[in-house]
């Protein structure tokens, strides 16, 4: 095996918990490598200002990123970013990952972190009308909807605390929610109720989109009756929570049937040597700090792993 | 100016010089937000790739950005950013809000051909 191509630890993912792991893998003199397909930083350079990660008042996901980057490549962690993953070879006690351009690295362990993306609705229209109505982001793209009425598609926090932001813009904005309760906080629905630019459509989803230059109605099904009722709109923001980016990792680790990894407590798989952290693993809460905690506890397990393997071997 | 390692067009003058000395120009026309800031990473990546093609960024949220917010080929975008591609001075393909790495690349093999 090269030894340039030879690594004590690869991590497959930079979001927050790949970086926060190689932090702690680098600082721990751990041979650390970063495998990263998309933009440093994940799912958190989606966020346009971050007011509750303790001990930073307010800080922009993009610029939180950057400094974890920062700190990972400064304690010796070594980042391959924009190639994907092409194969894995987790069962050995060296593993192997080819990436994309055909290039080979072995490791001893491994940390997956591949996170995930926002989920679409996956109807009629939705790609055609992107950027023409249909939006993800209610800080990049509401001031388009200036005096307009709009629909939010969704019925968790992100939801309802956008829907009650794009008031700031929409004259009127209807909240479309398949469930006839909220799965927020008691608070951002709270606040949702009391503002009179926010509507209610519950127990309902969008069927499709309808328009021409740009979106100008949608289809919305009634799920009790299955009616579909055409509705006036010039744009929708879709708000549905996100999916785990496990796909290559199918038949490689135990998945749960929503695509994420199982875990234990030590965010070990049921692969020897092979563990995983962040958005990706089964768990009830995903936040950049629960994220961060996954990291670490997947690169403390990874040290004791190879410490004891080091010891196994003399 | 926008944190990107692409080149920043920053007025009129040097929008109209890029398109006059680069025959495939890719420019991206955003904030430094969530939906742009991928797509400059993107760019960035196809750099070294593409290097038949321009790649640049105009912030959006300047007067002199007009230029790109009245195009014609944009009437309808109601999504930043709006990334446009340009052959021999004329847009070619114009897209609103964030795209894919296999997105942009496919624009780029389509209107610019051979790398």
């Amino acid at each position: 095996m090269s030894t340039d191509n030879h690594y004590d630890s690869i991590i497959i993912g930079a979001g927050p918990a790949g970086l926060t792991a190689g932090i702690y893998l680098a600082r721990a003199r751990v041979k650390t490598l970063i495998i990263n397909e998309g933009i440093v930083g994940g799912q958190i350079i989606l966020t346009h200002e971050i007011a509750n990660y303790p001990g930073v008042e307010n800080i922009s996901g993009y610029q939180l990123a950057m400094i974890m980057k920062k700190q990972a490549e400064n304690f010796g962690c070594t980042i391959i970013n924009g190639k994907s993953v092409k194969s894995l070879e987790l069962e050995n006690e060296v593993k192997n990952v080819t990436l994309s351009d055909g290039s080979i690295f072995t490791t001893n362990s491994i940390i997956l972190s591949p996170g995930g993306r926002s989920r679409t609705l996956g109807i009629s229209g939705e790609d055609i009308f992107k950027g023409k109505g249909v939006s993800y982001c209610a800080t990049c793209d509401g001031d388009f909807f200036t005096d307009k009425e709009i629909v939010v598609v969704g019925g968790g926090n992100s939801a309802l605390e956008e829907a009650v932001s794009l008031t700031k813009y929409a004259k009127k904005v209807t909240i479309v929610h398949q469930l006839d309760h909220f799965q927020a906080s008691q608070y951002a629905i709270e606040e949702a109720k009391k503002n009179s630019k926010v509507n209610f459509i519950m127990k309902s989803s969008l069927s499709s989109f309808k328009g021409n230059e740009s979106i100008e109605s949608v289809d919305i099904k009634n799920l009790e009756t299955n009616e579909i009722t055409n509705f006036k709109t010039d744009g929708v923001f879709v708000f549905i929570g996100y999916s785990p980016n496990t796909e290559f990792l199918k038949d490689k680790v135990e998945l749960n049937r929503r695509g994420e990894i199982v875990v234990k407590e030590d965010m070990s798989t049921n692969i020897e040597g092979v563990y995983a952290a962040g958005d990706s693993i089964t768990k009830l809460y995903r936040q950049i700090t629960t994220t961060v905690a996954d990291g670490t506890i997947s690169a403390l397990s990874v040290s004791n792993y190879l410490e004891k393997s080091r010891i196994n071997k003399n | 100016m926008l944190n990107t390692n692409l080149k920043h067009i920053e007025d009129v003058v040097e929008y109209n010089k890029v398109l006059k000395e680069n025959e495939n120009v890719m420019l991206v026309c955003g904030r430094m937000g969530p939906m742009c800031i991928p797509v400059y990473g993107i760019a960035e990546e196809l750099e070294n790739d593409y290097k038949n093609v321009k790649f640049c960024d105009f912030e959006f949220d300047t007067q002199e950005a007009d230029v790109i917010r009245k195009l014609p080929e944009v009437r309808g975008f109601m999504g930043i950013p709006f990334t446009i591609y340009y052959k021999n001075g004329k847009v070619v393909k114009a897209t609103s809000s964030i795209q894919t790495k296999e997105q942009v690349k496919t624009i780029l093999d389509k209107e610019f051909g051979v790398k």
